[in-house]
């Protein structure tokens, strides 16, 4: 495991960034979404980008997994350039996203959905491994197998769409706020999952409205607003910072 | 809800006399709706049971029969006392005959007293006499409120008796209609089966100029009876029996139903003649034309409505391709070749037609790729309106000047050469058996590619894009490529159905392929059953070959006129009641019942109640903490 707990900044520790994003602007149009956006993610780490309405969070996301291309600057995976790459080259290179609201195919068999995620995969031994490692991580899903993905209960969903996500054998998840429109049992258990991922060595990129609960769990954390990063610190320093406290945890 | 105890039944006037009334006016008015549309007097002349009944009083008998049954039909709910069925029903469907066949008195009243042909072209005398069955006004008059009582109170008997009788009177019913819709088929096949004596039977059934006899009738109706009551049971032993197989037997056993329906498929044609085969062969094109449109509607969920494009493209190019006589009007640049010259090149007759097949595949993907490729960028409602655009455009294009010196503009391309086998035969229209047997060998592609694309990769692909395109597009699927596959394939199916429409008919005109044939294929699809094979082919069969397509005549050739009417209320009939069409796929039945299903699941306890209620809380405080305000 190579969790990097003790990452303070990026920047300092000699590794390659598994995602890394260097002065990035997007525009939508002729509106600016991204200002000089500028982070990286490494092997292992639990992150999370926090921000409102229309801060630039979802927009981030795109830009990392390829549906939105930025006007300028790049985007690297591994070291490597993939501003113009396709989506499914970053998937195959380890990028996936778990879209907010869980977004099943719903009227597919659970085990239709699975596959799905494993779509860019050829090696067919491999991926029945994947597939065993995500019953035995969550045995409802085994269960549920053949049932319509739209017939679960929301948790089973969640778990779902964590499974299909998990299929394309990913180095990192990008999730889109996981605790969107769920129910505060929900929300838990979806933190917990998310831990559980992210003890199997996957990093995780968190973007979220919910700050208390992400930094509760994240290593570090980006505040965005309207399209700037404004805050870049550990969680704990961001959790203790008087500003964000002010503005996301409703106090002061 | 056998266990439920049923209350004793209510008297006959406590009723709900505004339902009643509701349904006596529905009938009014749909009866003299019937009429007005001239059904009546058109279908007089296709008789079920020479000399007595015509399928002209049909379509209006039927009506206070269904009404009848229908206004007091009640969903029985699981837990909660019904009533008993009794002398209320009964007088229910009596009040909505009568009442409801007052409106055709009302119509032979008006038909003698008043003249308003203007408007209504169909108010005619046939139709005046027709209603009053010949004889005076009065008689008219009268007639139907007492037609009304018989029809209702049989329609509202439906309740009360016995499921046994009930189901012995419908088998009845549906041997005598059955035998003479069917009637042409079988008068074929009998023609093809002379030499066991078949003839003789039909003979006995049927009237010289159409329609069952007297006897005929009361022998088919007896022998239906007969069947309900004691061969019922058998049939659903057989399919119990079925059920009950290990799936390795299973297997073997679909695969011996699978070779028997096959070599049906191949033999019978044999003992048929020109009529039903030709018929077979339109109901195969829309078969080929319907599997298409299903990949691109059922499975990959893009709402093609121009969909007709493509057959005409299959049809144009393999005419245009074929016909040697057009080498003249050819375009300037091509060497000119006479009709010798062409004839002596490569080009010669003994590949002639794989040779365009080959070009026809290539003319119709290209095609698909490039309608596809501006249209998929589309979703939804844009996109179905961009196809129904573009399935207008190439239409005008074979009729328009720019292209008609190569495609004979309105006149269209004629004297098309049959489809040849190397030198063995040529399949033409004159042959409609042949062009039978082609139709099949092509169907059978089409089957094969349809059910192996539905469990391969592409096709979990296009699944997945029908579902939410958005998402699948994050998974890595390339939604373009899929999509434009779709219609690529799809239009390749289509332009089979189109080449061989052109061999077949020997012409290919523009108006083969006005904005009518999509709607049809669609609708077959629909009323069939979207993304399921077999439903499809059903589809087919029932809409082409009972109603006829958009210019084929089916077995009903009287229906013609009415087929879109028709076609229009079964639409309405099929989404309202069975959305997953005639024959469902059991993935589409769950996803349009769901709510029901997921009712039952949580009843029989399959649901377990924990998970549940997370589920309950999840929507009763689906408000999440908005912490999301903008920092001031």
């Amino acid at each position: 495991m190579n969790t990097t707990n003790d990452t303070t900044n990026g920047t300092a520790s000699g590794t390659t960034a598994l995602l890394e994003m260097r002065g990035v602007n997007t525009h939508y149009g002729a509106v600016h979404i991204l200002k000089d956006v500028e982070f990286a993610i490494y092997p292992g780490e639990l992150v999370c980008l926090l921000g409102g309405n229309a801060s630039g969070k979802s927009t981030t996301l795109k830009t990392l997994l390829g549906m939105v291309t930025p006007t300028t600057g790049d985007v690297f995976l591994n070291g490597e350039v993939v501003t113009k790459e396709s989506i499914s080259y970053r998937v195959e290179r380890g990028v996936t996203m778990v879209p907010e609201n869980r977004r099943l195919f719903k009227r597919l068999s659970v085990k239709d959905n699975l596959k799905l995620g494993a779509f860019l995969r050829k090696n067919r031994s491999e991926i029945d491994a994947d597939l065993e490692r995500i019953f035995t991580m969550f045995p409802r899903v085994k269960e549920r197998l053949s049932q319509k993905a739209g017939t679960l209960s929301g948790g089973e969903q969640q778990m779902v769409a964590m499974g299909r996500a998990l299929m394309s054998d990913p180095k990192v998840l990008l999730m889109d706020e996981p605790s969107m429109g769920l129910a505060p049992a929900l929300v838990q258990t979806n933190f917990e999952l998310i831990q559980q991922i992210h003890s199997e060595g996957v990093a995780i990129f968190v973007v979220e409205q919910n700050a208390n609960m992400a930094l509760s769990i994240a290593d570090r954390g980006w505040v965005l607003q309207t399209g700037r990063v404004v805050l870049d610190d550990t969680a704990d320093a961001l959790l203790a910072n008087p500003d964000l406290r002010a503005s996301y945890l409703g106090e002061g | 809800m056998s266990d439920t105890e049923l209350l004793p039944a209510r008297k006959p006037l406590d009723q709900d006399w505004l339902k009643l009334l509701n349904y006596s006016f529905t009938l009014a008015f749909v009866s003299i709706f019937v009429s007005l549309t001239n059904m009546p007097v058109r279908f007089d002349t296709r008789m079920i049971i020479e000399p007595v009944f015509s399928m002209g009083y049909l379509s209006l008998f039927w009506l206070p029969v269904l009404l009848g049954f229908l206004v007091t039909r009640e969903t029985v709910l699981e837990g909660i006392a019904s009533h008993k069925k009794g002398f209320r029903e009964v007088f229910a469907g009596a009040f909505v005959g009568v009442v409801g066949g007052g409106g055709l008195s009302l119509l032979v009243y008006l038909l003698d007293n008043f003249n308003v042909r203007d408007p209504l072209v169909n108010w005619s005398p046939q139709l005046r006499d027709l209603l009053s069955f010949q004889r005076s006004n009065v008689f008219g008059f009268v007639i139907w409120p007492v037609i009304g009582l018989i029809l209702g109170s049989l329609g509202g008997s439906v309740h009360v008796v016995s499921t046994r009788f009930r189901r012995i009177v419908t088998w009845a019913l549906l041997a005598v209609i059955g035998f003479a819709v069917f009637e042409t088929v079988l008068l074929d096949l009998s023609e093809g089966f002379a030499w066991l004596g078949a003839e003789w039977l039909t003979d006995e059934l049927y009237f010289i100029r159409g329609g069952l006899t007297m006897h005929g009738a009361v022998i088919l109706a007896v022998l239906g009876g007969l069947f309900a009551a004691f061969g019922h049971g058998s049939t659903r032993r057989v399919k119990e029996n079925f059920t009950a197989l290990e799936s390795t037997q299973r297997t073997r056993a679909n695969i011996v139903i699978l070779l028997l329906s096959a070599a049906a498929l191949v033999v019978l044609p044999l003992f048929l003649g020109g009529i039903t085969n030709e018929l077979l062969a339109n109901v195969g094109l829309f078969v080929l034309l319907a599997l298409g449109l299903n990949i691109v509607v059922g499975l990959a969920g893009i709402l093609d409505l121009g969909y007709v494009a493509f057959f005409a493209i299959g049809g144009y190019s393999a005419a245009l391709i074929t016909t040697t006589n057009r080498a003249d009007s050819w375009p300037s640049w091509v060497p000119a070749l006479t009709k010798a010259q062409v004839a002596e090149t490569w080009w010669i007759p003994s590949v002639y037609w794989l040779v365009a097949l080959i070009a026809v595949v290539l003319f119709a993907a290209l095609a698909g790729l490039f309608i596809g490729a501006p249209v998929i960028r589309m979703r939804g409602d844009y996109l179905a309106i961009v196809t129904l655009g573009f399935g207008e455009i190439i239409r005008l294009m074979f009729q328009s000047d720019w292209l008609g010196g190569y495609t004979g503009a309105a006149q269209g391309v004629t004297n098309i050469p049959g489809f040849q086998i190397f030198n063995v035969a040529t399949i033409k229209g004159t042959d409609p058996r042949a062009v039978f047997y082609l139709v099949l060998f092509f169907c059978v592609i089409a089957i094969y590619v349809s059910w192996r694309l539905e469990r391969s990769r592409l096709g979990r692909a296009w699944m997945a894009i029908r579902e939410d395109e958005s998402v699948a597009e994050a998974m890595g699927i390339d939604t373009v490529k899929a999509k434009l596959m779709a219609f690529v394939v799809g239009a390749v199916l289509a332009s089979f159905s189109g080449a061989i429409l052109a061999a077949k008919v020997g012409s290919v005109f523009p108006t083969s392929f006005e904005i009518l044939v999509s709607i049809v294929i669609l609708v077959v699809v629909i009323v069939g059953g979207m993304g399921n094979i077999v439903g499809v082919i059903v589809g087919a069969l029932v809409l082409i070959g009972i109603l006829g397509g958009p210019t084929q005549p089916g077995l009903l050739a009287e229906f013609s006129e009415y087929k879109l009417l028709i076609y229009g209320v079964l639409l309405i009939v099929m989404m309202l009641k069975r959305p997953e069409g005639l024959v469902p796929n059991v993935r589409r039945t769950r996803e349009l019942h769901q709510d029901e299903y997921l009712q039952d699941a949580w009843l029989k306890g399959e649901i377990d109640t924990d998970s549940d209620d997370e589920e309950t809380a999840l929507t009763a405080t689906a408000s999440p903490p908005n912490m999301g305000t903008q920092p001031a």
